[in-house]
């Protein structure tokens, strides 16, 4: 406080020395500035947005219009929905991404809470080995554990086949070390006292978690679980190696699958990729101010 | 009930709570990192009876790829770190800029946030193919765009000496966004009276940006490098879907250590060699880390 005090006071009396000319011209270039750092923001923005619009434009333009190079559509149109829609597996497609993006989100946001819970409160014989045999998964590549979970889901140690299934699409996900140890940093910031108390008065250790820890955690669990779908949503390499039944397909596995199989109907293509993209955008701008404070909170990546 | 009961019944909890986790990190991710080793020290196809050991006659074709500058293989190695260091530090430097530009506005500054931000949120495959469409030759809006203002058409996409360039562009698109979210969060842990006391000592901005603010960012750039250097090494999405049949061409020119990796693996079936690129990835991964972590400990 003092020293704020002072520095406004210098800064007073150095403005007061120096002539009111100087003041002027700062001011006259801090406008300046400010003028030409919205005008780049504007371009950057449109960078970002024209993408899109062309997208979504040609998914609106008749085949015949594809090849003509006009920016919007002159007859536009939603027949190639229809044909996406009702003529692919599309639907299909959205449910199998968000079955597989809601098993395992729920079981990120338990697990991963449970076990940061553990480390964060509790004592026990080999409790660093364990947690630095979790921490050094974290530098596994998941390229490396592609073809062992392929044989793997080929074989699999319980019941039939993996492959093609729900289960086969999300067991590499139900669990995560970078959440783990996310949620462990926020367990900490859980009082002993409160669950001390609530020992007292008879809640069972799983009770602590479940009703004292947890509700507390709820912030950084939400961006956990927000990541964790965002990113089970997009994941692509593991449901493509996976996956071959087209009726098992993730969204961008479908996507991708659709847009090989239809080479220049760009339409239709543009279509597809406008199906998938929407939806992530409407939970966007819905949920924009949790996901920014998220990232900045945690400094995940999706 | 004595203390120490109570002591002993939280330690058994604690290991009732761990039950599932800790079997989960040992099957699925211990034991498969342990058996990629394994597998890479054998001829493994899965269509096979059975995988022959070869010891470390995978790691030796795989020398003698990386020796061959006209092997696939010696391709995508360069490729890879090419997206690395294209795409990296053009990525970083874009994202501070865009940051620096956010702090100095006060309106709007949430819209432009969002709009930089949503390539990131949405699908990499969707992305791919949008950008497939704007790289076509003629009728792709780039293209469109050159001839309006009279400009030579390019290729982009179809020429060997521009496809990877095109696609690294796409990849600093996308993930903008997340960097310059970091950036800003970075740039708010600086406090505002080091720049009023640079402002008094005289300081313009250019010199509070190169004395004051970029110091002080330091762990957050070495943060984003690192991030970023590990996902362009891990380059695979958007190849497989910008090029034609997802086969890293034209002419190998845009292939990936991954994409061989998952073209090796399960269009070739040679899962022995595939597994070897994975264990060579991991290294690489592993060095940069170890770096990131002694840079990060270090004191500024």
């Amino acid at each position: 406080m003092t020293v704020l005090e002072q520095d406004r006071e210098i800064t007073e009396v150095k403005a007061a020395s120096s002539s009111g000319g100087f003041l002027e011209s700062q001011k006259r270039q801090d406008k300046l500035l400010k003028l030409l750092a919205y005008f780049l923001l504007i371009l950057g923005g449109l960078t970002m947005v024209i993408p899109f619009i062309w997208m979504i434009s040609t998914s609106l333009k008749p085949a015949s219009e594809i090849y003509q190079g006009n920016f919007f559509p002159n007859a536009a149109t939603l027949n190639n929905y229809r044909t996406v829609l009702l003529e692919t597996p599309f639907l299909r497609w959205y449910l199998n991404s968000f079955i597989v993006a809601t098993i395992s989100t729920v079981s990120v946001v338990f697990f991963d809470s449970l076990i940061g819970f553990v480390f964060a409160k509790y004592h026990f014989p080999l409790k660093n080995v364990m947690f630095l045999l979790i921490l050094s998964t974290l530098m596994i590549p998941t390229e490396m554990l592609l073809i062992p979970w392929f044989i793997m889901s080929v074989n699999p140690p319980v019941g039939p086949a993996w492959v093609n299934s729900y289960w086969g699409i999300a067991f590499p996900g139900i669990i995560t070390a970078a959440g783990a140890f996310l949620m462990r940093q926020f367990m900490t910031g859980v009082p002993d006292e409160l669950l001390d108390a609530g020992r007292i008065d008879g809640v069972s250790e799983f009770g602590l978690f479940w009703r004292i820890a947890m509700p507390l955690t709820l912030p950084a669990m939400s961006a956990l679980a927000i990541f964790n779908f965002l990113g089970n949503w997009n994941a692509y390499i593991w449901p493509l190696i996976v996956t071959s039944d087209k009726a098992m397909m993730t969204l961008p596995v479908g996507l991708s699958f659709f847009s090989n199989e239809n080479g220049a109907d760009w339409h239709l293509i543009m279509t597809g990729a406008t199906l998938s993209v929407v939806p992530l955008m409407i939970v966007f701008i819905i949920f924009q101010r949790q996901i920014i404070r998220g990232i900045a909170l945690t400094g995940v990546k999706g | 009930m004595s203390r120490l009961t109570i002591r002993q019944r939280q330690v058994v909890w604690a290991y009732i709570f761990l039950l599932v986790p800790m079997t989960f990190f040992i099957l699925i991710r211990i034991i498969p990192t342990l058996s990629a080793f394994n597998i890479s020290l054998h001829d493994w196809n899965p269509l096979a009876a059975e995988q022959t050991f070869v010891g470390l006659e995978n790691y030796r074709q795989l020398w003698e790829d990386l020796l061959n500058p006209r092997s696939v293989t010696h391709k995508a190695f360069v490729n890879t770190f090419k997206y690395v260091l294209i795409g990296m530090p053009i990525q970083l430097v874009t994202a501070l800029a865009i940051a620096l530009l956010l702090n100095e506005i006060t309106r709007m500054s949430t819209l432009f946030r969002a709009i930089f931000f949503i390539p990131f949120v949405t699908s990499t495959v969707a992305i791919a193919w949008v950008w497939r469409w704007l790289y076509q030759p003629q009728y792709g809006f780039f293209n469109v765009m050159l001839s309006f203002f009279g400009l030579p058409q390019q290729p982009f996409l179809k020429s060997p000496n521009q496809a990877l360039y095109s696609i690294t562009a796409v990849v600093v698109w996308q993930g903008l966004g997340f960097a310059i979210i970091i950036f800003l969060a970075g740039l708010k842990q600086v406090p505002e009276t080091f720049y009023e006391a640079a402002k008094i000592d005289g300081a313009n901005r250019w010199q509070s940006f190169w004395r004051i603010t970029l110091p002080l960012l330091n762990t957050t750039l070495v943060y984003l490098a690192v991030l970023q250097t590990i996902s362009f090494l891990r380059m695979f999405d958007y190849v497989i879907n910008m090029t034609t049949q997802g086969d890293g061409g034209p002419l190998a020119s845009t292939t990936t250590v991954t994409l061989r990796v998952y073209r090796e693996a399960f269009s070739s079936f040679d899962m022995g060699y595939a597994s070897a690129l994975t264990v060579a990835l991991f290294g690489i991964i592993l060095v940069i880390t170890i770096v990131q972590l002694k840079f990060l400990s270090r004191d500024y």
